[in-house]
């Protein structure tokens, strides 16, 4: 992306007025993530219903395609093609609004998710904070889907909701500061590139005996925040027939589950990239070595050229990522068609008993480990 | 839709549009974004002042966060941007919407003495802080502000250097800290209120 924009602000970047260049900047970057939301929902809903069939040994959808491969564009259709139901007594502003304001809110966290090692969207120094700031904005929109249809199941589903995140915002930050500590930085990008060396192995999870406690302390609060089982509580559809989205219909509907997914996949990415590497494995390692790492290059003349030899080694990167993130996204479907859903009280003691000490004995461990480290080992 | 809402809302959203055109005429793209941005903080407090149903008035605080929020960013100073978003819109807006959730959306509830009393101390803070800055204010062209950069860095220095914020950072930890304990001693619940009770209500505790 920022090779993409600079390419034509140094085209035609002298012809145009600066708030034309911002605007192009911005309604790109908005376009990519949007497309990219869309294609990792519709192949996470196809993964889910896969995985969720075979666990229960049936196939999941088979009709659509080569194993059902199409049945999400199949939905997507569907989706966009049914009635935009409104119930009568909804607050109507409110109701249109909460489905955008949550998909909004995953963009936004998107901005600091970095495609491969030299190609971003915004190489942003507070990468993590960002997401984890955006990504409780859209327990906002939540609460307000709840309030704003106007029902008991989903002013249950919502309330839920804000006690949840609330909760568990607080073990899910501060078990991402054990690796954020370890690495310095809360920039993506960087803390991906401090975990190259060992031929790519050099993982957070490995270089401290803290980061492993930490790690499945982040992945239990991750899916609370996502609201996945067994913490999806605000959906819950035994009991709040579909909890804060009962109202909800056609692509209105399908906003929420693209949060989902969106949601889960960003967390994921949180986890790979802070515990298990980034773009960092042995493959990544060697392709860098064979390929070349630099995107950009300073050729003759002074001039910055772009090195079009390195670009297998950043699909590689990026490819690596992806693949870590899914995995993660699978682990909680995995969960999700395993573990029984837990008691409103269950969820909370979990977050504030157990799951937030426990989190700060971790950063304090790994703390003590890293400073012991530091006075063995430095020259 | 009443009368009277079909003349605010639009008139906020006029409101909004003279503002961010108001900004792109004097200082271009990011005169544009102040204006937006601005507007929101403004906009968002009229309409929570406005609104009728007490829910909705605390969804109109997320434009006025969200509004402050992206003034940090502006300023460059993107770790308070991000960190209004998380703790006000995240955690603060979440737990006042947790409190008044509970009310009905009952859309007949009059809070016009109410209005009229928060325009006029909206007004008077307002035409206040206009004045002080009016008169104080050392006014820098835009061209003259440094680019923004990212200042985590340096905040994250300032709160852990020895000869910088270390000791007034520590304190307020530990005063906070002590301010939720006692919150929490406070509002505990003893094991005599857990006894079963013969009447219908349990007496509160003198």
């Amino acid at each position: 992306m920022n090779f993409f924009l600079e390419g034509i602000y140094q085209t035609v970047g002298e012809h145009l007025p600066m708030w034309l260049m911002m605007l192009i900047a911005a309604v790109t970057g908005i376009a990519v993530v949007l497309g990219m939301v869309s294609l990792i929902a519709m192949f996470s809903v196809w993964l889910e219903r896969k995985v969720s069939g075979h666990i229960q040994c049936r196939y999941g959808p088979m009709y659509v395609g080569w194993h059902g491969w199409l049945q999400s564009i199949a939905d997507g259709v569907k989706l966009l093609l049914k009635e935009d139901m409104i119930p009568r007594d909804a607050d109507r502003a409110l109701f249109m609004l909460a489905p955008g304001l949550v998909l909004a809110a995953i963009l936004g966290a998107f901005a600091a998710y970095p495609l491969s090692p030299g190609i971003w969207f915004g190489d942003i120094d507070l990468g993590v904070f960002m997401i984890i700031a955006f990504s409780s904005m859209t327990t906002i929109g939540v609460v307000m889907a709840g309030w704003a249809s106007n029902s008991k199941w989903t002013i249950y589903g919502s309330m839920r909701e804000a006690a949840q995140v609330v909760a568990y915002e607080i073990p899910l930050g501060i078990s991402l500061l054990v690796p954020v500590m370890v690495a310095g930085t809360f920039n993506l990008r960087e803390a991906s590139a401090l975990q190259a060396d060992w031929f790519g192995m050099k993982w957070f999870l490995f270089t401290n005996p803290f980061m492993l406690p930490a790690f499945v302390l982040f992945f239990i609060a991750a899916l609370a925040e996502t609201k996945r089982a067994p913490f999806d509580l605000p959906e819950a559809e035994s009991e709040l027939v579909a909890g804060f989205m009962t109202e909800y219909s056609g692509i209105r509907w399908s906003f929420f589950f693209m949060e989902e997914y969106a949601a889960m996949f960003l967390m994921s990415a949180l986890g790979a990239v802070f515990f298990l590497g980034g773009f960092e494995s042995p493959l990544t390692h060697f392709a860098g070595e064979f390929f070349g790492r630099d995107l950009v290059v300073v050729g003759a003349g002074g001039a910055k050229e772009l090195n079009f030899a390195a670009i297998p080694y950043h699909l590689v990167a990026a490819v690596t990522l992806i693949a870590k993130c899914f995995f993660g996204v699978f682990l909680m479907m995995w969960l999700r068609w395993t573990l029984p859903r837990v008691r409103i009280d269950q969820v909370m003691t979990m977050g504030y008993k157990y799951l937030t000490p426990l989190s700060l004995l971790c950063v304090l461990g790994a703390a003590l480990w890293e400073a012991g480290k530091h006075a063995l080992f430095a020259s | 839709m009443e009368l009277s809402d079909r003349i605010f809302y639009p008139l906020v959203a006029v409101l909004g549009l003279g503002a961010i055109g108001a900004g792109a005429l004097s200082a271009g793209g990011p005169g544009a974004a102040f204006g937006l941005f601005a507007w929101l903080v403004l906009g968002g407090s009229l309409v929570c002042i406005w609104e009728r149903s007490v829910v909705r008035s605390a969804f109109a605080l997320l434009g006025t966060f969200g509004g402050t929020a992206g003034l940090f960013l502006l300023l460059g100073s993107d770790f308070l941007a991000m960190s209004q978003i998380l703790i006000y819109v995240g955690g603060i807006l979440a737990l006042i919407l947790f409190g008044v959730m509970l009310t009905p959306p009952d859309l007949t509830e009059r809070k016009l003495p109410r209005v009229a009393a928060g325009l006029v101390a909206v007004g008077a803070g307002v035409a206040f802080i206009a004045a002080k800055v009016a008169m104080t204010a050392d006014w820098v062209q835009a061209a003259e502000l440094a680019e923004p950069k990212s200042a985590t860095r340096e905040i994250g220095v300032a709160f852990v250097a020895a000869e910088e914020y270390v000791v007034p950072f520590e304190l307020a930890a530990v005063v906070l800290t002590v301010a939720l304990v006692a919150a929490v001693y406070v509002a505990r619940r003893r094991t005599s209120d857990l006894k079963p009770e013969a009447g219908a209500e349990a007496e509160p505790r003198a």
